[in-house]
């Protein structure tokens, strides 16, 4: 493990040998290939991918929502154990993740108070007042430039997407994880709202000292919100580092396709290497 | 000069929902193609580009209807035209449209040589099979398509293939415009570079003479387009070439639109990412006065009153602002 880097920086979550297989036999997939990672705390990770290369695999494991089928995570140091729904519940409560979809991330029967309630519930806060109550969400509320009294009383989809994701963020400011990991945050909402939300998740993973973990297919947004950028392909990280060097300089082959792949505004755009 | 290949006159379209309201989703657009140039299309979910993309093939169905406008393609005037006649005359031959998501238009019980016999036989009736398959070949290895993928079934084709598959056959009877409408939004990186490839190699090639693109993707825009057009809730707001419209916006909706792009390259994390608050206005009852009033920052009470017309400037360039350029330019150096 990479605990010689950690003088200074202690690791938050990391794994060894983290793997998963989907089927048996002939049909085997191994969606996430041994992979080792060491994620340090209050640090902006990227994991870029194409589709297909296990990154919404490794982040499931990551959140216990499927078991791996080898190797350990390792949260703050000690080995996850998430074995009964008590203990997932506590763990929970240091790890959360926004989706991709915000329009499904809701429960759509449920009003916005309520979304907002349960998260101070989630923190101990079942017993404060009314006024207390009202107060967190509000504050919440103008962490992401929402207006609080716009909201109360409405259902989620009467909200655009923007907001929806907006409102994402707003969960996570009252629930205050150690561990935030968005998956594709931005990919269904409009460029021109996208600069809103990454500034606000980096604005509170700064605040808050929280590590990011962001899971993107797009090189742009890895480069522009992260610290440290890990590159996989089928399952393994083939390239790890901070983002101006895996990016600038990249020095896999298939790191170097992927970049040279983007479309670009200041360097030409090689159109012949397909 | 070279050709007008497709030109269109303050077109205006309306969706008409079931309570009888009118929606002008495209709303005086005036647009002009030139012969081998591609004209890309930019603005957020809701601007009403796809709608635009629709309209431009002279097709109408509810709720979608034509309310007026002319649509001129090589010299001829297809607006007002008979659905019918517009569907044997003109789709396919004239103007080929490539809708979002087109890949998943395939059956999967069908090869692909069974949808060029179904496009080649509605338009020549006493064609053999033998040429139908002649063509198809001579047309994909021309695209640098294998012939192989004729036999198969779209399941056996991956997502890139089958998306380089519908344009193959979108263009099978040579049309002189084709609209593609995003796509290349659902593929990885790789996948969208060859499938931009293939859209300049059917300019190249004379396949086509005109393309329009449309995309909210920036980056690409611009590498594929020679002139963009900013859509913004029906209406065109800014009108140029590519370089000067991504470095050098007149409109604020282009600048903040632009402020917004995300590209992996040096000095991409010194820049402030802009964002643009707010969402565009439902066309139900658009805002009188500027569409983009409520979402500017320098906005002003006469923006809010006065009709704004498309102010032309050198160079080919057109802005719908209240602003003169000079305006416009001191306020954003001034932040």
């Amino acid at each position: 493990m990479a605990e010689i880097r950690s003088l200074e920086k202690k690791s938050c979550l990391s794994g060894s040998g983290l793997t998963k297989v989907f089927g048996f036999g002939n049909q085997k997939t191994v969606a996430v290939d041994h992979v080792d990672f060491n994620f340090y705390e209050g640090e902006v990770v990227s994991i870029v991918g194409e589709s297909g290369s296990g990154k919404t695999t490794l982040a499931k494991m990551l959140l216990g929502l499927i078991s791996s089928t080898e190797g350990e995570i390792y949260f703050q140091g000690k080995k996850l154990d998430i074995r009964t729904q008590r203990k997932k519940r506590e763990y929970w409560k240091n790890i959360q993740a926004i989706f991709q979809d915000p329009f499904s991330s809701y429960n759509i029967f449920n009003k916005i108070d309520s979304v907002l309630l349960d998260c101070i519930h989630m923190r101990g806060g079942r017993k404060f007042s009314h006024a207390k109550k009202v107060e967190l969400m509000i504050e919440a509320c103008s962490f992401v430039n929402l207006k609080f009294e716009e909201l109360t009383n409405k259902y989620p989809f009467e909200l655009s997407g923007g907001q929806m994701q907006r409102l994402m963020i707003a969960r996570i400011f009252l629930l205050k994880p150690q561990v935030l990991l968005a998956d594709e945050p931005t990919s269904m909402i409009d460029a021109s709202s996208r600069a809103t939300i990454l500034d606000y998740l980096t604005k509170l993973s700064k605040e808050t000292g929280m590590t990011t973990i962001f899971i993107t297919h797009d090189i742009g947004l890895a480069y522009y919100v992260s610290d440290t950028v890990y590159i996989m392909e089928r399952g393994k990280f083939v390239e790890s580092g901070s983002a101006d060097a895996v990016i600038l300089t990249p020095k896999e082959p298939y790191t170097q396709r992927l970049i040279n792949d983007v479309p670009k505004i200041y360097e030409a755009w090689d159109l012949s290497t397909v | 000069m070279s050709n007008v290949m497709l030109e269109v006159r303050e077109l205006t379209t309306k969706y008409v929902t079931r309570f009888g309201e009118d929606i002008y989703a495209v709303d005086h657009v005036s647009l002009k193609v030139e012969e081998g140039k591609t004209l890309g299309i930019a603005g957020e979910s809701g601007c009403g580009k796809s709608t635009l993309a629709l309209s431009l093939m002279g097709y109408y169905f509810a709720p979608l209807h034509y309310t007026s406008g002319e649509i001129i393609i090589d010299g001829r005037n297809i607006s007002g035209m008979n659905p019918n006649d517009v569907r044997k005359s003109i789709l396919g031959k004239e103007i080929a449209y490539i809708p979002q998501a087109a890949m998943n238009a395939l059956n999967p019980t069908r090869k692909i040589i069974h949808f060029i016999e179904d496009v080649i036989k509605e338009h020549e009736l006493y064609i053999t099979k033998k040429d139908i398959y002649d063509r198809a070949r001579k047309l994909f290895e021309t695209l640098g398509l294998s012939a192989d993928v004729l036999q198969k079934y779209p399941v056996e084709l991956s997502g890139g293939m089958k998306q380089r598959t519908v344009i193959a056959i979108s263009v099978l009877l040579l049309p002189k415009v084709l609209i593609a409408d995003e796509p290349s939004s659902a593929l990885d990186v790789t996948s969208q570079k060859m499938v931009i490839k293939m859209l300049r190699k059917l300019m190249e090639t004379g396949l086509i003479s005109s393309l329009i693109f449309i995309t909210h993707e920036l980056p690409l825009l611009y590498n594929v387009a020679d002139d963009i057009m900013v859509m913004y809730a029906g209406q065109i707001v800014e009108h140029g070439n590519a370089k000067q419209t991504v470095f050098d916006p007149i409109h604020p909706y282009a600048k903040g639109l632009m402020g917004s792009i995300i590209v992996p390259e040096k000095g991409l994390r010194d820049v402030k990412l802009t964002a643009i608050p707010g969402v565009p206005p439902n066309l139900k009852n658009p805002p009188s006065g500027c569409r983009f009033a409520e979402r500017c920052k320098y906005v002003q009470p006469e923006c809010k009153t006065h009709s704004i017309n498309l102010n032309e400037v050198d160079g080919g360039r057109a802005y719908r602002c209240i602003f003169s350029e000079e305006k416009l330019r001191e306020a954003y150096q001034n932040g």
